[in-house]
């Protein structure tokens, strides 16, 4: 029994690295340009059908594929900032831009139900399959990596912000957008930008998920309730707060999940509820400032 | 000036007995069970949008849960009526039932969720979604996902659609008289203060978390009993088609393209998209285009008229009815007139376009309400 245990918490922390990756690129949009975006979970599936397009098709190691994916799923998220979401003004904006980025979801949905079908795939590779033995756990190897690959990412994301000018600016735009474009800061760019990070890496997470679960077009629904379960329980706009709270639920999932697999992931938004009646904001988050 | 709001009234009045007439006869005339069909499910989805609008569209709230009560109102019936063993008309009288359920559930939901605001609000509001979709698959007296079936209705098939259609027709017409007396009442400018400024309208002497919980209940109430008869219409609920996530989406969408926290606007944006959506899924049955045609008028109806229907055409209305009139009457005429101009006020000047876009009726209602 307590061996089990040991194994949850274990594979909990993981995978709660990958769904880390995911949340900061949510919590990271949310906190620059106050939207949340619904679609992050379709995306997340949309990179990995690239990946699994261009492992079956290329034959490109899913890793090495990552060099390829990451770039376009960049590209595809500025395009999405700059087609839709720029143009959402006025006092409705929360909810518009919800049921822009659900449109945007729903597309992307469609589409790919058209390209691959609506049976699951999984992604295929040498060390999917294959695990190691270190202190008595059973860890596969693509766990190990995926979590290697997170950690880097993670923090190439921190040096971003606390290492480079755009970070600055990133992080002005993040207090206070008016004072920020006072001080000469291009917001507009910057939330482009940031967006499109914020998508890019939901290529590696997909490249993830896609290895570790099999997935259909349809699974972005699950993903994204639990992102943003997540990054409501961090705190919104908080980074360290996504990465404690994703690797937090899912041990907890994990945890659940040897007594019940049915009801885990009900645990799972239990405890978000119950966390939000006691602190409204989230583990980590700022109580709202008032808008004017 | 009272001549014209009078002729104004007469025709409104026509309009909505002209309207009623059509809408009885409606099954007369188009008695195909596809046209009623069709005519069902917009009824259910004006009385569900309605509803919804209640709480979300006045108080700016914007919930994605309304599907809770939906589910759990159809669920009520079908679980009552097989435990119970109640068959064939008798199953009508667990109606209130369903009602009841949707409202008790909307306490501890409101309780909880309304005391966040924005976007924690909406996320809370899918994750208790997402609650009840689960424990829809996870309990054993749910019927897991096979769901649960309703009891045979003793009624011919030419003559079910036409029964159905009168009971939803009832449903959307106290729906959306509730919504009217609601928007007119006290408690309806309360609920806009909020939706204006929240912080102000409670030091203002608005007990907000009551007005909130109340108009939630009383939107989760209608919304039970609409689940419990579209239960009946549909004879079956499982757990994705109760608790469907698109089914709050489609809510949002047709408030927003009618106007969001007018009374005709979700009517109308219930008429225009849920036929449009099910004649979707019903010419292409695998499903994909149709989403991709809806996310695109998605996309395209928050582009295009991001402020709905209603205030959109209501602008343009009174655009072309001041047209070649001046913005600000010219300095000889303005003395003398100005008493006479007070009730057409110059909706071109700067002070009428921005309470244009405030929505003054319920701007400047809300100022009254709270001194």
């Amino acid at each position: 029994m307590a061996r089990q245990v040991y194994q949850a918490i274990v594979d909990g922390i993981l995978v709660g690295g990958v769904y880390a990756l995911m949340a900061v690129g949510l919590t990271l949009i949310f906190g620059v340009l106050d939207i949340i975006n619904i679609a992050q979970g379709v995306l997340v599936i949309l990179g990995a059908y690239l990946s699994y397009s261009l492992e079956t098709r290329l034959h490109i190691d899913l890793f090495a594929g990552l060099l390829i994916t990451v770039p376009a799923m960049f590209v595809i998220g500025v395009a999405i900032q700059w087609a839709f979401i720029r143009r959402l003004r006025g006092r409705e904006r929360t909810s518009m831009t919800l049921l822009v980025t659900y449109a945007v979801a729903l597309i992307i949905e469609g589409i790919l139900y058209e390209i691959y079908g609506p049976d699951p795939k999984q992604l295929n590779a040498s060390y999917v399959q294959s695990s190691v033995h270190v202190f008595g756990f059973y860890l596969s190897d693509i766990y190990l990596y995926g979590f290697a690959l997170a950690l880097v990412l993670i923090a190439a994301i921190y040096a971003l912000l606390y290492r480079t000018g755009f970070g600055r600016s990133v992080r002005a735009t993040m207090q206070h957008e008016t004072a920020a474009r006072l001080i000469g800061i291009d917001v507009n760019r910057v939330a482009a930008l940031t967006f499109g990070v914020g998508v890019a890496v939901t290529a590696a997470g997909g490249m993830m998920f896609g290895a570790t679960n099999a997935f259909n077009p349809n699974s972005g629904y699950d993903l994204i309730s639990r992102l943003l379960a997540i990054i409501i329980l961090g705190g919104l706009g908080s980074i360290g707060g996504a990465l404690a709270a994703s690797v937090f639920m899912l041990t907890l999932e994990s945890l659940v999940d040897i007594w019940s697999p049915e009801w885990a992931i009900v645990v799972f938004y239990a405890v978000l509820v119950l966390v939000l009646v006691i602190r409204p904001t989230g583990f980590f988050g700022r109580p709202p400032v008032r808008a004017q | 000036m009272t001549g014209t709001v009078s002729r104004q009234r007469a025709a409104a009045g026509l309009a909505l007995v002209l309207l009623a007439a059509a809408a009885i006869v409606f099954p007369v005339v188009f008695s195909s069970p596809v046209i009623t069909n069709y005519a069902i499910y917009a009824l259910i989805f004006i009385a569900v949008v309605t509803a919804w609008n209640m709480f979300s569209g006045f108080s700016g709230y914007i919930s994605l849960g309304q599907a809770v009560f939906f589910g759990s109102g159809a669920y009520a019936v079908g679980i009552a009526a097989r435990d119970w063993h109640i068959n064939g008309v008798g199953v009508f009288a667990l109606l209130p039932l369903a009602a009841a359920v949707g409202a008790v559930i909307a306490v501890p939901f409101g309780l909880i969720a309304l005391r966040v605001r924005r976007h924690t609000f909406i996320v809370i509001t899918i994750a208790v979604f997402f609650i009840f979709q689960l424990m829809a698959y996870n309990f054993s007296f749910t019927g897991g996902s096979v769901g649960v079936a309703a009891p045979f209705l003793p009624w011919s098939p030419t003559t079910f659609n036409d029964r159905f259609y009168y009971i939803t027709l009832g449903c959307a017409v106290v729906a959306v008289v509730l919504a009217v007396l609601v928007k007119r009442a006290r408690f309806g400018l309360r609920l806009r203060a909020i939706r204006d400024d929240e912080d102000r309208a409670r030091g203002l002497g608005v007990r907000t978390m009551r007005v909130k919980l109340a108009a939630f209940v009383l939107s989760a109430t209608i919304t039970g009993l609409v689940g419990g008869v579209w239960f009946l219409y549909l004879t079956q609920v499982q757990p994705p088609s109760g608790f469907d996530p698109l089914f709050d989406l489609s809510l949002v969408l047709m408030a927003f393209l009618g106007g969001l926290g007018t009374i005709s606007g979700p009517i109308i944006g219930a008429l225009i998209i849920e036929p449009g959506q099910l004649y979707l899924t019903i010419r292409y049955t695998n499903g994909y285009l149709s989403e991709i045609l809806l996310g695109a008028l998605f996309l395209a109806i928050v582009i295009f008229v991001p402020r709905g229907i209603v205030p959109t055409a209501g602008e343009w209305l009174r655009r072309a009815r001041t047209r070649g009139k001046p913005a600000v009457p010219p300095a000889s005429q303005r003395a003398p007139a100005a008493t006479g101009l007070r009730s057409e006020e110059p909706a071109t000047s700067d002070e009428g376009r921005s309470r244009l876009k405030r929505r003054p009726g319920a701007s400047g209602k809300t100022e009254r309400a709270g001194r």
